[in-house]
């Protein structure tokens, strides 16, 4: 394949790899710096097998650039600080009544949700949910899901302990269920 | 039923079940815990909700990166 075709594809993808980055560092020149290494990257390495899709080949190599990024910005102390206030759990307690901690307000019936993962106006609000998670959680359930980075590897880039990962995790979880059942299944439900 | 829901909501509460089922995407329960939550949802259709739409949450992100 000539070069111009194989850049034209790669910049195909720089709208998302640029929101990947985003979402995990909030910071757009820096989001902009790791993209932009990335793409770079996989027009000189070229080990492109064509087994996995260019998307998760290009999602493999800005896991590393985005690492790169946050232990460099880790010695600048201003990560760790900031993730005790996500680690407190206190404000999802209202989705439970005490005492017994049952369901306030229950989870909807989603339908056949799989019918959305075919649907491009689902991840539109997929993106909307996750950019409204407090910075911290955003980024380690992007590292968890999205990058696939296992549970002890983010504990150690991050510098925070099994329970905390948990707690912000179950946060993340907690609040885009939520999120996507408001924005989304409510609504195709009001439609169908 | 009433009353055997509210048994087991003694053992482990809906805010405890959460808890386990997004653990459970993490690492292996251990066996009371895991004892517990399969008590709990044979018995709470909104925690079996629950759990069914973590899973797809799971399935959601993989789909967002491919």
């Amino acid at each position: 394949m000539p070069a111009a075709d194989i850049a034209a594809q790669l910049d195909a993808h720089r709208g998302y790899l640029l929101r990947v980055a985003r979402l995990q560092l909030r910071d757009d020149a820096l989001a902009e710096d790791v993209v932009q290494e990335t793409l770079l990257a996989a027009l000189s390495g070229g080990t492109f097998s064509g087994k996995s899709s260019l998307k998760t080949w290009l999602t493999g190599i800005l896991k590393h650039k985005i690492i790169d990024a946050i232990r460099r910005k880790q010695r600048e102390p201003l990560l760790a600080s900031t993730f005790d206030d996500e680690c407190d759990i206190e404000d999802l307690d209202g989705l439970f009544k005490a005492p017994f901690g049952a369901w306030d307000s229950p989870p909807a019936e989603w339908g056949d949700p799989e019918q959305a993962l075919n649907r491009s106006q689902f991840f539109d609000i997929m993106d909307f949910c996750l950019e409204k998670l407090p910075p911290n959680t955003a980024r380690v359930f992007m590292m968890r899901e999205v990058m696939g980075l296992e549970s002890d590897e983010i504990c150690k880039e991050l510098a925070i302990t099994a329970n905390n990962l948990w707690v912000i995790l179950y946060r993340a979880r907690m609040s885009l269920r939520e999120c996507l059942e408001q924005n989304w299944f409510k609504e195709s439900g009001a439609r169908a | 039923m009433n009353l055997l829901k509210r048994a087991l909501g003694h053992i482990l509460s809906c805010k405890d079940a959460t808890h386990l089922v997004s653990r459970m995407q993490e690492r292996e329960l251990g066996v009371f815990s895991r004892w517990a939550l399969r008590l709990h949802l044979a018995a709470c259709e909104a925690c079996t909700r629950f759990e069914q739409q973590m899973r797809f949450l799971r399935e959601a992100m993989h789909r967002y990166r491919d």
